[in-house]
């Protein structure tokens, strides 16, 4: 009941601070209109105070953490389409920002993750040299792009993300009856103990060619859009390459800290970061994350995640739409 | 009684002891960065009250504009050039986003040794490459075209 009642209170300040910030006088095509008429007149500064941006950040991205936390999500890819739909920064600085927030959420989970012997660096380390290569080539390709074309192809994706969400099954413990020759040569092989069941679980991997083909793509998605890509990690560590569920989401949030930080050399040495969206965003959802594992250990998250799902899916239509110029 | 769990490899332990210290340092400078910046204790190379400012001639403030038309408006140093403006208190906080970014680097040097030890040629390949990308990332060497 008390569980039901603290879900619910999180969805009511979720929506409340969505209806805020839409309400906010940068929003929106009215605000954007008045803003031009502002400009052709003679005034040259925005009515809100610049603070009130980095304070309104700083309580989204804290919101996005528990949600993030609780919908299985990574921080990342509820940020760059949230803050670039609905805040007035340009999606250059948002998906610099937003692969520094994924970043620091991988940096500060990888090292428990590694001593627990959950994420595997055997697994890791190959499919990161392929990811964070391809990286570097999504951040020059998303950087030189108008950001119309991010916006639409952004949409898009974050739709596809949501289709996976909401219809890509998991498996616990793959079956892998023939470890590949790749991961044989590689030692990609690990033991863990499985607490839910007590006991511990050797596991191997298979279709490694084919997996490590997949992390070009996901390695270019993640730096085009900033998005992070536990999204795309995951099932393909899980379901294509058979390594367990566990192993995977863990090994997948390690895996970032090496993937986002080629991109976000990319984007800070191109100028896309700006400390006044970066400082608060991960404060916030770094603090929000610690609270959402608070909620987490008591809640049932299933509805949080078709909350997620739903925010995902207004994310990504409003940057779709904000693409094609329908909805600015 | 105590059970013997399954352990991390000699290598894994080190990556994630340095990666812990590290990513505390890191967040930790971040901070206080952050702190100093909007306090106003340096001076910072774009005043803060400029970021939400329209132009004259632009319908969006300078936080909305593309990154290269925002580095041309304020003649942004490209690349490493911000350490020479690690003095202003925006510039400032780069040093802990460099920090968080050089991390990785890091931590494969300190399991390189490691991994030769034990002679396990390939994640030496692999390690030896690694660093090689993060290095190329992180030089500046690579430019990104602007519209």
């Amino acid at each position: 009941m008390s569980n039901s009642k603290g879900l619910l209170k999180i969805f009511i300040a979720a929506v409340c601070l969505i209806a805020l910030f839409m309400s906010l006088p940068a929003f929106g095509s009215e605000a954007q209109e008045a803003v031009k008429e502002a400009v052709a007149e003679t005034a040259p500064a925005s009515t809100t105070p610049w603070w009130v941006w980095p304070l309104v950040l700083f309580v989204v991205t804290f919101v996005l953490g528990i949600l993030a936390v609780l919908g299985g999500v990574g921080g990342g890819v509820l940020f760059v389409p949230i803050i670039g739909g609905f805040f007035p920064f340009n999606i250059d600085f948002v998906r610099g920002a937003g692969l520094l927030v994924a970043l620091a959420g991988a940096l500060a989970a990888g090292p428990g993750l590694l001593k627990r012997n959950l994420a595997s660096l055997r697994l890791a380390l190959p499919v990161a040299l392929i990811a964070s290569a391809a990286a570097i080539v999504g951040a020059m390709i998303g950087l030189a792009l108008k950001p119309n074309v991010v916006n639409i192809l952004l949409g898009a994706t974050i739709l596809f993300i949501v289709a996976i969400m909401a219809l890509a099954k998991k498996s616990d413990f793959p079956k892998v009856p023939n470890p590949d020759k790749v991961s044989q040569a590689l030692h990609i092989t690990g033991i863990y103990r499985e607490e839910s069941i007590g006991k511990d679980v050797e596991w191997n991997v298979h279709r490694t060619p084919q997996g490590l083909a997949l992390f070009i793509i996901i390695g270019i998605m993640a730096g085009m859009f900033g998005l992070g890509a536990g999204w795309a990690n995951v099932p393909v560590l899980n379901l294509l390459m058979g390594a367990p569920l566990k192993i995977s989401v863990a090994t997948s949030k390690f895996l970032l800290s090496i993937t986002d930080t080629s991109a976000a050399w990319v984007y800070l040495n191109q100028g896309a970061v700006l400390p006044m969206i970066v400082v608060p965003s991960i404060v916030g959802i770094m603090l929000g994350s610690i609270v959402g594992v608070k909620i987490l250990a008591k809640a049932k998250p299933k509805a949080i995640k078709w909350m997620v799902i739903g925010l995902l899916l207004f994310a990504g239509t409003r940057a779709l739409l904000k693409g094609l110029e329908i909805w600015k | 009684m105590t059970e013997n769990k399954p352990k991390a490899s000699e290598e894994q332990l080190a990556y994630a002891g340095v990666l812990n210290i590290g990513m505390w340092v890191g967040l930790a400078l971040l901070v206080v960065t952050f702190i100093i910046y909007v306090s106003g204790a340096l001076p910072s190379y774009v005043p803060i009250e400029k970021l939400s400012e329209i132009p004259q001639g632009s319908n969006v403030p300078y936080w909305g504009m593309r990154a290269h038309e925002f580095n041309e408006a304020f003649k942004v140093p490209h690349g490493w050039g911000w350490v020479s403006l690690v003095g202003k208190g925006d510039y400032l906080n780069f040093v802990g986003i460099a920090m968080l970014g050089g991390l990785s680097i890091l931590c494969y040097l300190v399991i390189l040794p490691i991994l030769i030890r034990k002679r396990d040629t390939p994640y030496v390949v692999i390690a030896i490459l690694e660093v090689a990308v993060l290095t190329l990332a992180a030089s500046g060497i690579l430019k990104a075209g602007g519209h």
